[in-house]
């Protein structure tokens, strides 16, 4: 498996591992069968993403991604994190293997999901704000829905 | 501690290994001054014949096997397509279009497997219980009229359950069919007589037990019928073409010839570390040990741990310098994890937890209080971050 350095840099050092206890928003994808779940966690003051944390099961990309993204919401409006795209994670690592474009996908959905919740708490429909957004989407039986890669057990 | 942290610690030899100098030592003269080729007339060319010959003695006596029942080949996956592709195509002359084998073959005889599949064979692949163990009296009735073949491995390369050789051929002889073993795992680790273990055909590769990668051979019962593979020249009998790999199988020999050299012994000591790291990784609380505690080949180690992904718990590894290598899905090249772990019952999200290590018998007790020490901060590093692990702590506390 070939990362870049970036992504290696965010799986051996990930910034912003942890839970928040209080937080305003929590959003879970993924699934264990599928060997890899994000969690993150927000808390939003006056519109203003302050603190964000995430855990994840998964392979090196999926911890990279789950870092990367949470940098890259961190002090942002909740309007500037939705408009955060799988792209601009992959962009911001220097690319992912092929193989594990998926777990920058995933990492797009659980920073959706965190501001869905965000928005259900606060009884607010988040369908209105952010479109049907469906987390539930991610499935290893889809072909292209799963951080699977290459090299085999020999 | 730290001096060794510097130095690859190399845990991956079920994988490849590295090529013993004294096998490295015995080739080199097949490059650069015995470079002849053995189908010429002249002395060069004489010279690599007898040393292809002489190797084909020590490999045939070592396997309890007649040099002219040897076939040395490009490795072990040509080894298990010849093998197989010839047997059924040539059975099929004659009605028998059946073929067994099992769930957790190497990919280089289930692909084969596949392929004779599309050209219309029909193939059964036997369940293994929960140590990896076929069934015999499965085996003995999934034997038809038209069954040509069953081909099962001797020792798996992921979690290193070693079947019952010897009762699976007696079963196959006793319903006329022909028995081949993928033993590219087994070969140079334990004593092989393909006579007593009734095996008619057998695989094996050099890179497995220190020799050169890229060579390997096929046993074929001098009583069976064996079909060339690769068309060409007369060399192997006019049974496989193309100039003979002469370094590489002086290599071979010479590697199979050392690696029996005190198996005895050396598997004594090699299942000690085994089990001391076996013992230790265990105590990691929610792991469990993949493959039975006893059959098993005596370097292998195959872990799960639950609540982490394997891939990321390799990579971590090899930041601390060690390799390793894992079923998890990222590692086996598709969305599952590996078959092999599917295939003794783990559900997916255990599978993707899982860690093979495997030991030579170079490997030291330093290394593996290392290892354990790095994979048991590796764990709970991953843990800790994991919302799997923390799921599966709520529902211990409920
Ligand atoms: C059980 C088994 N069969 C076949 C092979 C293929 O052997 P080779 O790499 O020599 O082609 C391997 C290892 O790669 C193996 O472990």
């Amino acid at each position: 498996m070939n990362y870049s350095e970036k992504v290696m840099d965010h799986f051996v050092n990930p910034r912003n591992v942890g839970e928040i206890l209080d937080a305003d928003g929590i959003g879970e994808v993924g699934n264990p069968k599928c060997g890899d779940i994000m969690k993150i966690y927000l808390k939003i003051d006056k519109n203003i993403i302050t603190d964000v944390k995430f855990k994840t099961f998964g392979c090196g990309a999926a911890v990279a991604t789950s870092s990367m993204a949470t940098e890259l919401i961190k002090n942002k409006s909740i309007e500037e994190a939705l408009k955060i795209t799988n792209r601009a994670v992959l962009e911001a690592l220097d690319g992912l293997p092929p193989v594990k474009v998926h777990c920058s996908v995933l990492a797009e959905q659980a920073i959706k999901a965190a501001i869905w919740d965000y928005y259900t708490r606060k009884n607010i429909n988040p369908e209105i704000i952010m479109g049907k957004f469906d987390n539930t989407s991610c499935s290893c039986e889809d072909n292209n829905n799963s951080c699977s890669c290459e090299s085999n057990l020999i | 501690m730290e001096n060794i942290k510097k130095k690859l610690i190399y845990m991956d030899n079920a994988a490849t290994t590295a090529v013993d100098s004294r096998v490295l030592e015995a080739m080199l003269p097949f490059f650069t001054e015995n470079y002849g080729n053995a189908s010429s007339i002249y002395s060069l060319g004489r010279i690599s014949k007898k040393y292809i010959e002489e190797a084909r003695k020590i490999v045939a006596n070592k396997l309890n096997s007649l040099p002219e029942e040897i076939f040395f080949t490009s490795g072990g996956t040509e080894s298990d397509n010849w093998a197989i592709k010839s047997i059924a195509f040539d059975k099929l002359k004659s009605g028998k279009n059946h073929i067994i084998t099992s769930k957790i073959e190497h990919h280089a005889v289930l692909n084969t497997m596949k392929f004779l599949e599309k050209h219309g064979f029909k193939v059964t692949y036997l369940d293994v219980d929960e140590n990896g163990f076929i069934n015999l009296d499965n085996l003995h009735k999934k034997i038809t009229d038209k069954t040509a073949l069953v081909s099962i491995m001797y020792a798996n390369n992921e979690i290193g359950t070693i079947q019952d050789i010897p009762e699976i051929g007696k079963i196959c002889h006793e319903n006329n069919v022909i028995f081949h073993t993928d033993a590219v795992q087994a070969v140079g680790h334990i004593n092989i007589d393909v006579k007593k273990e009734n095996i008619d055909l057998l695989s094996l590769s050099a890179h497995k037990f220190n020799g050169p990668k890229g060579v390997g051979a096929l046993y074929v019962n001098k009583n069976l019928k064996i079909n060339s593979f690769l068309e060409g020249g007369s060399q192997e009998f006019n049974k496989r073409a193309g100039t003979e790999n002469t370094a590489g199988i002086v290599g071979l020999a010479k590697a199979l010839e050392l690696s029996l050299e005190n198996l005895g012994e050396n598997n004594q000591k090699l299942i000690s570390k085994q089990k001391y790291f076996i013992e230790n990784l265990l105590k990691i609380e929610r792991s469990r040990l993949n493959g039975d505690y006893e059959k098993r080949l005596p370097g292998n180690i195959n872990i799960c741990f639950e609540g982490i992904e394997g891939e990321s718990l390799l990579l971590l590894l090899d930041q601390a310098g060690i390799c390793a290598s894992s079923g998890s899905a990222c590692t086996s090249g598709s969305l599952d994890p590996s078959h092999v772990l599917l295939a003794i019952g783990l559900p997916h999200e255990i599978a993707h937890g899982s860690l093979r290590l495997t030991l030579s018998k170079f490997n030291t007790y330093e290394e593996i209080d290392y290892a354990l020490q790095e994979i048991n901060k590796a764990v709970t590093r991953l843990r800790n971050m994991s919302p799997l692990w923390e799921k599966i702590i709520k529902e211990e506390l409920k």
